[in-house]
């Protein structure tokens, strides 16, 4: 029974939106670290999301399933963790203690508005695919009581 | 007269099939719904319960296979029902389709679905074990 499947698929997507709050939180902890050069700045951290491509070296279609092709996709993962390329915010701020020669001081490229709304969707995702989760289990259970 | 599940049960056992796999594919939708690039999928559940009720009655042709590679004919041929892509209202800029609402909508009314399904199944069942009893 297929219903199992839903557990996995919710599962990874679970998992996937939890890391994605992960770099989320870093950003914002991370979002006011001074340093005195690009090199050493942190980034602003994005995960990257791709589908699981499942399945597609058996070839034709899973036994008992009513469908000439198969479903290409059971879940989604996370490819990795890209570091934001925007420009990183530079002021100039002579009396503190991370400033370089000329007085100026780096700060990340972690944008907090971006990442607060990046973190109300990830919740709300999370929400949804709980939520799914919880739906199939019902559906599960009504399964069992077959007969009775 | 023997019994012959089959009749005795009627659509209904397809029906939950159907509505099982149609769970999982509206389950991977919602999974997606922020993958860059990601095409939301269902399916047209006429054609599948269409389909497996000629799988279930023999009604689409079989062809003998000598080897486990060879193609078959009745499942899987050119008239089996596909996956299809849902038309999106408004795609996002990453080429994603899947409008998470909507999904959830599709799939809380195929759990109610498939609750009547049930009901209806069960019912067949219960019927049979009074038939059974003689009560």
């Amino acid at each position: 029974m297929s219903l199992n499947q839903i557990f996995d698929i919710a599962g990874s997507a679970m998992s996937a939106q939890s890391i994605r709050l992960n770099t989320t939180s870093s950003n914002m902890a991370n979002a006011e670290t001074a340093s005195s050069s690009t090199g050493e700045t942190y980034r602003a951290r994005k995960p990257i999301f791709a589908a699981v491509q499942a399945g597609l070296m058996d070839g034709g279609r899973e036994p008992g399933s009513l469908f000439s092709d198969r479903l290409e996709s059971r879940g989604v993962r996370v490819d990795g963790i890209v570091e934001s390329q925007a420009e990183l915010t530079r002021r100039y701020q002579p009396e503190h203690p991370m400033a370089d020669q000329e007085g100026y001081v780096f700060y990340p490229n972690v944008n907090v508005v971006e990442e607060m709304a990046d973190m109300m969707s990830a919740s709300r995702n999370f929400q949804t695919n709980v939520e799914v989760m919880n739906t199939a289990k019902t559906m599960m259970q009504r399964i069992m009581t077959l007969g009775q | 007269m023997t019994i012959n599940f089959n009749n005795a049960l009627g659509i209904h056992e397809q029906a939950l099939q159907t509505r099982v796999q149609r769970a999982e594919v509206l389950a991977n939708n919602l999974a997606n719904a922020d993958t860059p690039g990601f095409k939301a999928r269902d399916i047209d559940f006429r054609a599948v319960l269409n389909e497996a009720q000629g799988q279930n009655q023999g009604g689409t042709l079989q062809a003998s296979r000598s080897h486990a590679r060879h193609l078959s004919m009745g499942q899987g041929g050119a008239n089996a029902p596909e996956l299809l892509y849902r038309n999106p209202d408004q795609p996002s800029i990453d080429g994603n389709t899947v409008d998470s609402q909507r999904e959830m909508a599709a799939y809380t009314r195929n759990a109610m679905d498939f609750q009547s399904s049930f009901q209806f199944l069960n019912s067949r069942f219960k019927g049979l074990v009074k038939a059974i009893k003689g009560e």
